[in-house]
């Protein structure tokens, strides 16, 4: 499997680490409802299909947002986290 | 009063040769990493400019050559390689003693860290003045290619013997292929 | 038998070889089964299950009978196919599978058993009593049953693993895998041609056949040879493409040195990565086997193996041949042995009414074999044909049941292949593979013709998609004769026919799967084991599927296909993991401390990568706690070293550094002065621990963080997430130092005295107050100086640049020693610490928060940060949770064990009434008592509380007093000192 880092371009899967649904970009204000936290904490929806997940290249540190297909594994495209759409 | 005495980072380890496949140590004279801050990057690099006369190198590209070397290791990230260096505008960070830098040369050069490096070294893709963050072996690091025949890869100081051990291996193994 | 003046191998030499210790000799270019056949050698093997003796059925890497063991002591490689195992000086063979020889095997009186060894034979049968199953059954139907065994030795030998990329992936060097590759590499793509064979061609070195006006080996020379000429193109023989991957990813194992009697230091196999933006699959077709009573002995060959063995090695599997089929590739294996002079004693052709233009031997056309007979070879078979019944003497029957599409990679990705009525074979479904095309008689285009063309035709749309011009792609001619044939899968008996050859599987074993309602074609395949053996049913699985489909009562394509998972061939687990042994397992970290005291004897430890001593031994043999012991005295009482570089070092720099600290710290460091340190706590977002250490300000945008050894990586990562993913906006960079410095710490009364004579400026209690920070010189050489202690002594941390380390270390052991102290391990650090009761990873394991370790008021009430919001949800406070506290053991049994668990002292030691675990323990020489900490129900509530602790592991119980944490200096006086 290969990915795109935003920064190196593609690069093979073993450069990278998984951390899950780019949903953590969305923290919630300190103030929010517990309802909220735990949405952001805990709760991840599983499709098949289109996700939006975080990817780590640890070699250049850039943390990044990829679209991918969890049915084929088709990757549609990357995002570094810091320029991605929240 | 007591001397301390500089040992480097593959002190005792290099130079290693093997069929077409030479590794020895390179000894920049100092490593710097220089982080773009935001905010006035123009005049960050225009400093660093003044000071090295080189640009801020392209992603995936170094500048300059064997005295002094800008290369770049990350989004708005590079090492400066060969002179100190320290601007405003920029975090800069001495490393000189946070890294083994090796050479490796040679016709089999690129065969060997393709037993190493996931990533696509090929003519085209990885030229000379390229520049990569990628692995060797478990290890990450810079890969750079400075000649036809020739890469200096940065890994780990505490990791010299782990990488010089794997690089031997690859080098023995692609020897004995002929 | 040799046949004179035919094949590719080279007569002028003699190659010796033993199997089952008997000496034999073939010839470079042959296979272990091709000079086996050459010397007569007919039974090879016996079967997995009923030990029926078995000879070569095939010429390939799909060979189902001819396993056998290669080699000798930690080098013998089991379930070798000698169909791929190449011939060379020396080479030692042994048969598998039987006792005491291959021609005597006492286990083949499974064979006689065989009606009541079907399918499902072993889980109707040994149920009862439940128990046996393990002790009993399981190990005797182990013993009885099986292939080749390992040496049960750690395999010496030297393998490889290696990436390749190119745009081109060209899997199969016949007619069509050869044209794809010549017409992208005169287009200038980069080609990888992968040939799972020795040598390129395919079928055409099992054919006799023209291409153009050569023949077809010749033209395979001629297409080498200028393969070989372009740069672009790089030849990959004995490389058997194993699985397709994502992203244009292909696994492939290439047998390096396992032709050659000494490989040097060159690798045994390598497994490559192979990245291509293309690939074009012309990995052809295997021919599939016909069903019928008793069709498995030694002699009953592939008809496309036997015209293999004829045209590439010259050799005659027999003396008196019959062929059996349902095509014309059947007439085409006749008359070609028949034209080499080897003796036919008849065709049987199932199709009804054909003929053979120019045979000299007898035909029988509607005809199918019946039965077979010869213990330990064939000598006779039984024919029914349209004629009526006969009998026939031959020593060997080729035969033919069509073939099926290799299209196994196509698969690889979820693909399900499809059925084609017309072949009644499956091809590969379009796009199964992204980039990738099935070309020639992969996709069913059997004809020579047609696979040249069709691999033309692929290489130069891979070029054209790659974005390169193509110029006028000229085709050669060749054999275009289509493909004529007619469907057969079994003939109908009352005698054992078999399907899966390695697993002994029959037709009556799916019939039996069929009636006992095992329908589905997954469900058979495990009820039977059809297809599980190590060649994946790639002779048997379709046969398979034809007789479950019959037996169902439905067409093929709806009763299903089985799924192809890689790797297409067994690929050895050394191979994989090739270079991940010894010294490549893992990187090892090292210290520039590291030589200085492995020479002082110190044993080390590993922590994460680093290697860090546990103790040092201040005599030869010194037992460890007597060695700690003497380490922490030293320590509370004089001076001790301690090299704490592996440590995390983090510059962060910028003028919103404070500000992003105050963010992933739990309390607030942008109030820190420059020259000050501070202790940190890092929680994760859910509220639970995930750091602490020091961060000292060495300037107004300059902090430098210190990690525990084992998270560095960990808070790095995080680090970079909490900036890119949360706070982009803050104006702040963050690198990892933790290599630029040699870092020590000195700690003990003595430690400034010490100091004082190491660095160019003296300091003192005012200038350097605890927790202090600053630049410093040592011995010329500039450095930085930390008051900080994890020893609860009066102590610094000293770093230099790292090049310098190796000599300061030994310097500061020859200065301590002289005032009494000396250098310290892991193991004294450990004690000095839990005297002190501060934490590290033992005890924030993961399940804890703030507030369990009594740390609920660093979470600063003044700003947001990470975990903040989560850490005061009720149950991460709740007065019930298990709390950190001091344990001293108090019963006769005066000591407490890690990872003991703590009960009220009345309560039973169930897991019911758990109150809470040990997690650190140690022997405290300053204390003269076992101290531990540990996590205990409303634990600070409770001090003074006499709790039981039960080891369940070591078996060890006691009673313990709870206790504060802090057990030493609880005022802290002697860390200002």
């Amino acid at each position: 499997m290969r990915l795109d880092c935003p920064h190196c371009g593609k690069r093979d899967r073993r450069e990278f680490t998984y951390r899950g649904d780019a949903l953590a970009l969305l923290r919630p204000d300190p103030g929010a409802e517990a309802a909220a936290w735990d949405d952001y904490l805990h709760n991840r929806d599983n499709p098949a299909g289109l996700t939006r997940e975080l990817w780590y290249h640890d070699p250049c540190g850039t943390w990044a947002v990829v679209e991918r297909d969890t049915l084929t594994h088709h990757v549609a495209g990357s995002q570094a986290a810091a320029e991605a759409d929240r | 009063m007591v001397d301390l005495v500089a040992k480097s980072p593959c002190d005792g380890l290099l130079p290693v040769s093997h069929g077409a496949a030479m590794l020895d140590e390179v000894l920049p004279e100092a490593i710097t990493s220089v982080a773009l801050l935001g905010g006035s990057d123009a005049d960050a690099t225009k400093a660093l400019a003044d000071a090295l006369g080189l640009g801020f190198p392209a992603t995936n590209r170094f500048e300059g050559s064997d005295g002094v070397k800008i290369v770049s290791i990350g989004p708005g990230k590079a090492f400066v390689l060969g002179r100190p260096v320290a601007i405003d505008g920029a975090a800069c960070t001495d490393q000189s003693d946070a890294w083994a830098v090796m050479a490796l040369e040679g016709g089999d050069a690129r065969a060997v860290l393709a037993r190493l490096c996931p990533a696509d070294l090929r003519d085209g893709e990885f030229d000379v003045g390229h520049a990569a963050q990628t692995l060797l072996g478990h290890m990450t690091c810079t890969m750079i290619r400075t000649g036809a025949e020739r890469y200096e890869i940065l890994v780990f100081r505490s990791m010299a013997q782990t990488a010089v051990h794997e690089l031997e291996r690859a080098m023995r193994s692609v020897a004995a292929l002929g | 038998m040799r046949l004179e003046g035919r094949g590719l191998i080279d007569r002028t030499r003699e190659v010796a070889f033993t199997f089952d210790g008997r000496r034999y000799s073939g010839h470079p270019g042959d296979t272990l089964a091709s000079a086996l056949l050459a010397n007569d050698v007919r039974l090879v093997a016996r079967s997995f299950k009923y030990h029926r003796p078995r000879g070569v059925f095939g010429a390939g890497s799909e060979e189902p009978n001819a396993l056998v063991t290669v080699g000798r002591g930690a080098a013998q490689t089991p379930n070798t196919r000698a169909t791929v195992q190449e011939l060379f000086e020396g080479l030692e063979v042994v048969s598998q599978n039987r006792w005491p020889t291959l021609e005597r095997d006492v286990m083949s009186v499974n064979d006689l058993a065989g009606p009541f060894l079907s399918a499902g034979f072993y889980y109707k049968t040994f149920m009862w009593p439940q128990a046996f199953w393990e002790k009993l059954y399981e190990p005797i139907i182990r013993r009885a049953a099986g292939l080749g065994a390992l040496s049960g030795e750690p395999d010496t030998a030297h393998y490889d693993k290696a990436f390749a990329h190119c745009d081109l992936l060209v899997v199969g060097s016949g007619p069509a895998g050869l044209m794809a590759a010549l017409v992208a590499a005169r287009a200038g793509a980069d080609v990888i041609l992968a040939e799972e064979d020795s040598r390129l061609g395919g079928r055409l070195l099992a054919e006799d056949e023209r291409i153009g006006a050569k023949s077809g080996v010749g033209w395979v020379e001629d297409v080498r040879g200028e393969l070989g000429n372009f740069p672009n193109v790089r030849i990959m023989t004995r490389t058997t493409v194993t699985g397709a991957y994502d992203q244009g990813t292909y696994g492939a194992l290439e047998r390096v040195a396992l032709h050659l009697a000494d490989p040097g230091d060159a690798p045994l196999e390598t497994f490559w990565r192979i990245v291509a933006k293309r690939c074009v699959l012309a990995a052809g077709a295997l021919e599939r086997p016909i069903a019928f009573a008793d069709n498995d002995r030694p002699g009953i060959m592939s008809a496309a193996a036997v015209r293999a063995y004829l045209h590439r090695w010259g050799v005659a599997p027999g003396k008196l041949v019959t062929v059996f089929g349902n095509n014309d590739d059947a007439h085409r294996t006749a008359r070609d042995l028949a034209a080499a002079g080897v003796k036919i004693a008849g065709l049987i052709d199932s199709r009804r009414d054909v003929s053979v233009a120019d045979g000299d031997f007898p035909v029988f056309s509607g005809g199918e074999v019946t039965g077979t007979a010869g213990r330990r070879g064939l000598r006779e078979i039984k024919i029914r044909h349209s004629g009526g019944e006969r009998s026939i003497w031959t020593d060997c029957l080729a035969v033919s049941g069509g073939w099926n599409p290799t299209v196994h990679l196509t698969c690889h990705m979820n693909g399900r292949p499809v059925w084609d009525d017309g072949l009644a074979a499956f091809i590969p479904a379009e796009g199964a593979v992204p980039g990738m095309t099935p070309v020639g008689a992969a996709r069913g285009v059997f004809s020579t013709a047609g696979c040249l063309e069709d691999g033309a035709r692929a290489g130069q749309a891979a070029a054209e998609a790659l974005g390169l011009a193509v110029s006028a792609v000229d085709i050669p001619g060749g054999d275009d004769t289509p493909f004529a044939f007619e469907p057969k899968w079994r003939v109908p008996g009352r005698r054992r026919a078999w399907l899966d050859f390695q697993n002994d599987v029959t037709v009556k074993d799916v019939e039996l799967a069929a009636k006992e309602n095992f329908r589905s074609v997954e469900h058979m395949k495990r009820y039977t084991t059809q297809g599980m053996a190590p060649d994946q049913g790639k002779n048997s699985n379709i046969g398979a599927l034809a007789v479950l489909a019959d037996a169902t009562g439905r067409a093929i394509p709806e009763t299903g296909t089985t799924t192809y998972r890689p790797p297409f061939v067994p690929v050895s687990l050394s191979a994989m993991g090739a270079g991940a042994r010894g010294k490549g397992f893992a990187p090892e970290r090292f210290t520039t401390s590291h030589s200085a005291t492995v020479a002082r004897g110190a044993p080390m430890i590993e922590a994460g990568l680093w290697y860090r001593p546990s103790y040092f031994p201040a005599i030869e043999g010194e037992f460890w706690r007597e060695a700690c012991d003497r380490e922490v005295a030293m320590v509370r009482n004089h001076v001790g070293i301690c090299d704490v570089s592996t440590l995390g070092k983090v510059d962060i720099q910028g003028p919103d550094a404070g500000a992003f600290l105050d963010f992933v710290y739990t309390n607030m460091f942008s109030t820190l002065k420059v020259g000050r340190v501070r202790y940190g706590l890092m929680l994760r977002e859910d509220g639970h621990v995930m750091d602490d250490g020091t961060t000292a300000r060495l300037g107004d945008a300059h902090f430098v963080m210190t990690t525990t050894t084992a998270a560095a990586g960990q808070v790095m990562q995080h680090l970079e997430f909490v900036h890119q993913c949360l706070r982009p906006d803050l104006r702040v960079r963050i690198m990892s130092v933790t290599e630029q410095w040699a870092q020590f710490a000195v700690a003990g009364p003595k430690a400034r005295d010490l100091l004082n004579d190491v660095l160019d400026t003296p300091i003192d209690g005012e200038s350097w107050p605890f927790m202090a920070c600053g630049a410093v010189t040592v011995a010329g050489v500039p450095g930085r100086l930390f008051r900080i202690s994890f020893s609860g002594e009066h102590a610094y941390e000293v770093a230099v640049p790292a090049r310098y380390g190796d000599t300061l270390f030994r310097h500061l052991l020859s200065l301590a020693e002289s005032m009494g102290g000396g250098p310290y391990g892991m193991e004294a650090l450990n004690v000095l610490r839990i005297e002190k009761g501060f934490i590290t990873h033992s005890e924030i394991h993961g399940r804890v928060t703030a507030f369990d370790i009594g740390m609920e008021r660093m979470i600063s009430a003044k700003k947001d940060c990470i975990g903040k919001s989560a850490a005061a949800r009720p149950g991460l406070v709740d007065p019930d949770r298990e709390r950190l506290v001091g344990l001293k053991p108090v019963g006769s049994v005066r000591q407490i064990t890690a990872g003991a668990h703590l009960f009220n002292k009345d309560d039973p030691a169930t897991r019911a009434h758990d109150q809470g675990y040990i997690t650190s323990v140690g022997w405290s020489p300053t204390l003269e008592s076992y101290l531990g900490l540990g996590f205990l129900r409303r634990g600070p509530e409770r001090v003074g509380e006499v709790v039981r602790m039960v080891d369940h592991l070591r078996d060890v119980e006691t009673l313990c007093e709870v206790c504060d944490p802090v057990f030493f200096d609880p005022e802290g006086g002697r860390v200002r000192g």
